[in-house]
């Protein structure tokens, strides 16, 4: 059962994701992509990631996204550009790459884990009954990983100022 | 180091290149100096005879069996080669040091006289000292690599003054074509040294003589190998058949080059060669009837050309080949103190003919300087009668001549004999040496009859050079005539050296060269004549000698020539030996246009315009445009390039990484 | 269970964010690519941490700030540019030419 709804939001997001990068009108993509971002969310919980998948909702879809849009409205981009897409010798080397990076990939997705680090089934699920599911993230984000998160937090900040700073029209 | 006087041999050869160094230096700082010129020019050279017979004595007081190798320091240590520059003080070596330095001093008197006027005097003494020096390493290298320095040196200055008066593109040919024809035997010298450390493993002479009965077998092909391809060097630097024509062309270098090197030193370095190696010879009987044919074919070929040859220095050059190729007959018959005897006496009245010849030609220029006349002075049409105006130089030219035809009791008559004789000892065991001896005999009676010729031409009958001129005809100055008799006193008695046991005479040079022979004496065929035979012998040879004189003297005409601007052309038989057999023709057809003509089509067009430098040269350059202009675009500016390049990295990556 | 269709899906999803980066001239829409790019790699941090502990999810929360990070900066880039060359066109983009 659990994995019939997989695979519908699988293809739900691939699907999405490549009309996406085939509309012309950037809005439709961005509008897209934001469906490509929910059927992710969706994967996630079934995944036992709920938490993550909350923030994928919150942050990604309702704030990066929308600043996209913010962005292409300011340009006025709303309508569909002259020649948005490349032309066929552009296509032909794309779809070259793109298919030879897929066969490249294709093995990976066949990998075995190497038993000696692999964890016992439902063992995630466990801790989260443990410590709850925003618990189990939270305990190795302010406990082992407590560096890399106040340094993604001085991150932030320089993203803040770097972004005032060159939008501004004079400094 | 022996500790005796033996130890100064190289001042000898050092005395010679400090004069080049001393005269080179003049000849380029102070060209007119001509005194301080000659006092050192001639000076370096009296001094290294007198060091020569010094040491001479010296070793003849210690009477060494073995020669003394005296090595100075390590030239060429290369895995098991290991050659020294070293000399050898030995009988053989000895005798053409002093040879070299004695006769070679007088030369260089008499060049103080004869090139009195020229601009390039300094240059002159600065390259005869070099070829002297170069001439001493030869004949004391104790080595064949040394002795192949010294070999090369003297071609080298033989080219230099052969085109001393470069400036005519003649003389510069000459110079060419002597070098040239002297590096095809150069090439067999080699080879044969390549194949001498290969079979033997040294390159010294003592080692390898001492091995060569152990290495090689005698008689075997490679003996006979090693023994041709030195015997190619030697037809090249002695003028051989067929390497011969150069030095009919070297006569337009000036006189006494003419007379050092073609004549006394540098193209007796071949049969020194022959000499120095008779064991090898003695062990490839094969080999030694090849030297002895050529020089016995050679020796009657050139006398042939001779006959016909107007210009006085061509016939001494013609009689120098034909000399040339007895020392062969006598050296390649195994008689290698007959050839050496040959050698040492023919040294003598060569020089002294051609210094005579000199003498002529200096005369006769300065006449027709004087009248402002642009005839040949070298020519004998021009010249007659000069006995009237230069008796000294007569009387010793007359010495020379009756020298070289082989009449008792000069000198030459004793070194001919000699080889005439052992050539026919040799003859009754191998009858192809009778054919030899033969062709030695004609070649001695044409001998007696040019060189009467030119005596007759030159120096009697009536004078031809002109009305004018003849006011100006006088003797040569002494410092040129000096030289000259002390060489004709040389021809006449120097036979004295090895007068044969026939006469009672002591052989002295025959067995003062014993302990260089003793190691082939075995393998030669030992026929002793009986004294009847040998008179007989003695009395045919100059039988020949006298009808040769006798027969010019009666058959020719001197009242008959005209001067040379209005003498008629050959005809006939007289033509095809005037024109040397058409010889030179001959190899130009055959050698030297299919040369040039491949030289220039395929190897000049074909593959250096087209191959070198079209496909290497410039293809270089233009694949090098062209992997530039490939990479033009990469660097297109536009992002959207630069990021498919960026894929295809990462893609490269994964692959890499995956497999 | 799931990790195979997830890892699966995740390499599909990659491949369409490289294909639109090199199909797509204008430069917002390749950024929105690069983003799905983004994802489909979150997309595998999340299957595989069901495997092989919480250090994937950990590791995904990061990603999102940077990419929080990145797209603000990015994007103020974007309109500076505009500002400049009036257009948001991949072509005109080519500064880097004939230095």
């Amino acid at each position: 059962m659990t994995y019939t709804v997989f695979w519908i939001f699988g293809v739900i997001a691939m699907g999405s994701a490549l009309l996406c990068i085939t509309r012309k009108n950037p809005i439709a993509s961005a509008l897209w992509l934001v469906v490509t971002l929910f059927a992710l969310a969706a994967l996630f919980v079934l995944l036992d990631a709920q938490f993550i998948a909350v923030l994928q909702v919150l942050v990604y879809a309702g704030a990066i996204m929308v600043l996209f849009l913010f962005v292409i409205m300011l340009l006025n981009l709303g309508r569909p550009g002259p020649s948005d897409i490349k032309g066929p010798l552009g296509l032909g080397v794309a779809v070259v790459l793109g298919a030879a990076l897929l066969f490249l990939l294709q093995p990976l997705t066949q990998t075995t884990l190497p038993s000696a680090i692999t964890l016992p089934p439902g063992s995630v699920q466990a801790l989260q009954q443990q410590q709850g599911i925003v618990g189990s993230v939270a305990n190795p984000l302010f406990g082992a990983y407590l560096i890399p998160f106040e340094i993604a937090s001085v991150l932030l900040l320089a993203a803040i100022v770097g972004a005032v700073v060159l939008a501004k029209r004079k400094l | 180091m022996t500790g005796t006087a033996v130890d100064l041999i190289w001042l000898a050869p050092a005395l010679a290149l400090l004069g080049f160094v001393l005269n080179g230096t003049l000849a380029l700082a102070r060209p007119t100096s001509k005194t301080l010129v000659s006092v050192i020019g001639a000076g370096v050279l009296l001094a290294a005879f007198a060091v020569s017979v010094v040491v001479c004595s010296a070793f003849a007081g210690v009477h060494a069996e073995e020669p003394v190798v005296l090595r100075y320091w390590s030239w060429i240590p290369v895995g098991t080669l290991q050659v020294d520059f070293a000399f050898q003080v030995d009988q053989l070596s000895l005798v053409m040091l002093l040879v070299v330095t004695g006769v070679g001093s007088l030369i260089h008197l008499f060049s103080i006289g004869y090139m009195r006027e020229d601009p390039g005097y300094a240059r002159y003494f600065a390259y005869l000292n070099l070829f002297v020096f170069f001439m001493l390493v030869l004949v004391l290298g104790a080595s064949f690599p040394v002795m192949f320095v010294g070999w090369e040196g003297v071609g080298l200055c033989s080219y230099l003054l052969i085109g001393f008066w470069f400036t005519e593109a003649a003389n510069a040919n000459a110079g060419r074509k002597a070098f040239i024809m002297n590096r095809i035997g150069d090439f067999g010298f080699m080879v044969a040294m390549f194949m001498i450390f290969w079979s033997t493993g040294s390159l010294d002479f003592g080692t390898v003589f001492t091995h060569a009965p152990n290495a090689l077998a005698a008689g075997g092909r490679t003996v006979t190998v090693i023994t041709l391809f030195l015997f190619l060097g030697c037809a090249g630097k002695s003028a051989q058949i067929p390497l011969y024509t150069w030095l009919p062309d070297a006569m337009a270098g000036p006189t006494p080059v003419s007379a050092l090197i073609h004549a006394a030193t540098m193209v007796t370095a071949g049969v020194y060669l022959v000499a120095r190696c008779n064991l090898l010879f003695a062990m490839a009987p094969v080999s030694s009837a090849v030297v002895a044919g050529v020089g016995a074919l050679t020796a009657l070929f050139a006398a042939t050309i001779a006959l016909k040859q107007w210009d006085i220095k061509k016939v001494l050059a013609y009689s120098t080949i034909s000399q040339l190729g007895y020392m062969f007959l006598g050296v390649g018959t195994g008689a290698i103190s007959a050839g050496i005897f040959h050698l040492v006496t023919h040294a003598f009245f060569k020089a002294l003919l051609f210094l005579g010849s000199g003498s002529v030609i200096f005369v006769l220029h300065r006449a027709y300087h004087h009248t402002h006349s642009h005839e040949d002075a070298q020519d004998m049409r021009n010249m007659g009668g000069l006995a009237r105006y230069m008796p000294w130089t007569t009387a010793v030219m007359w010495i020379a001549t009756l020298a070289i035809g082989g009449v008792p009791p000069l000198s030459g008559f004793f070194s001919k004999d000699e080889i005439l004789t052992a050539t026919h000892a040799r003859g009754q065991v191998d009858p192809v040496w009778l054919v030899f001896w033969g062709l030695a005999l004609a070649a001695a009676l044409l001998t007696a009859f040019y060189m009467t010729r030119l005596m007759l031409y030159t120096f009697h009958g009536p004078n031809r050079t002109g009305e004018q001129e003849q006011q100006h005809l006088h003797e040569a100055p002494w410092i040129m005539t000096g030289p000259l008799l002390l060489l004709g006193v040389l021809s006449a008695a120097g036979g004295v050296i090895n007068i044969p046991e026939l006469y009672h005479g002591n052989a002295w040079l025959h067995h003062w060269l014993e302990p260089i022979t003793q190691a082939s004496t075995p393998l030669l065929p030992a026929v002793p004549l009986s004294t009847s035979t040998e008179w007989l012998l003695v009395g045919i040879a100059v039988a020949v000698a006298i009808a040769g004189i006798v027969g010019a003297w009666q058959l020719l005409k001197p009242q008959a020539l005209v001067p040379a601007r209005s003498a008629p052309e050959e005809r006939g038989f007289a033509r095809l030996l005037r024109n040397k057999w058409y010889v030179d023709e001959i190899y130009d057809a055959l050698i030297v246009r299919p040369l040039v003509w491949l030289s220039r089509e395929v190897l000049w067009k074909q593959v250096d315009s087209r191959a070198i430098d079209g496909a290497a040269v410039n293809g270089a350059a233009r694949g090098a445009k062209a992997l530039g202009w490939a990479n033009r675009w990469l660097q297109t500016g536009q992002v959207g390039v630069y990021v498919a390049a960026f894929v295809v990295g990462v893609l490269l990556i994964l692959w890499r990484a995956m497999s | 269970m799931l990790l195979g269709p997830a890892l699966a899906i995740s390499a599909v999803l990659f491949t369409l964010g490289v294909l639109g980066v090199l199909m797509r001239r204008n430069v917002i829409v390749i950024f929105m690519c690069v983003e799905l790019m983004l994802n489909a790699v979150n997309l595998t941090f999340v299957a595989l941490a069901q495997n092989l502990g919480m250090g994937g999810q950990v590791f995904v929360f990061f990603v999102m700030a940077v990419a929080a990070a990145e797209a603000a900066v990015g994007l103020a880039i974007i309109l500076a540019v505009y500002r400049h060359k009036q257009s948001v066109s991949l072509q005109n983009m080519n500064l880097l030419k004939d230095g």
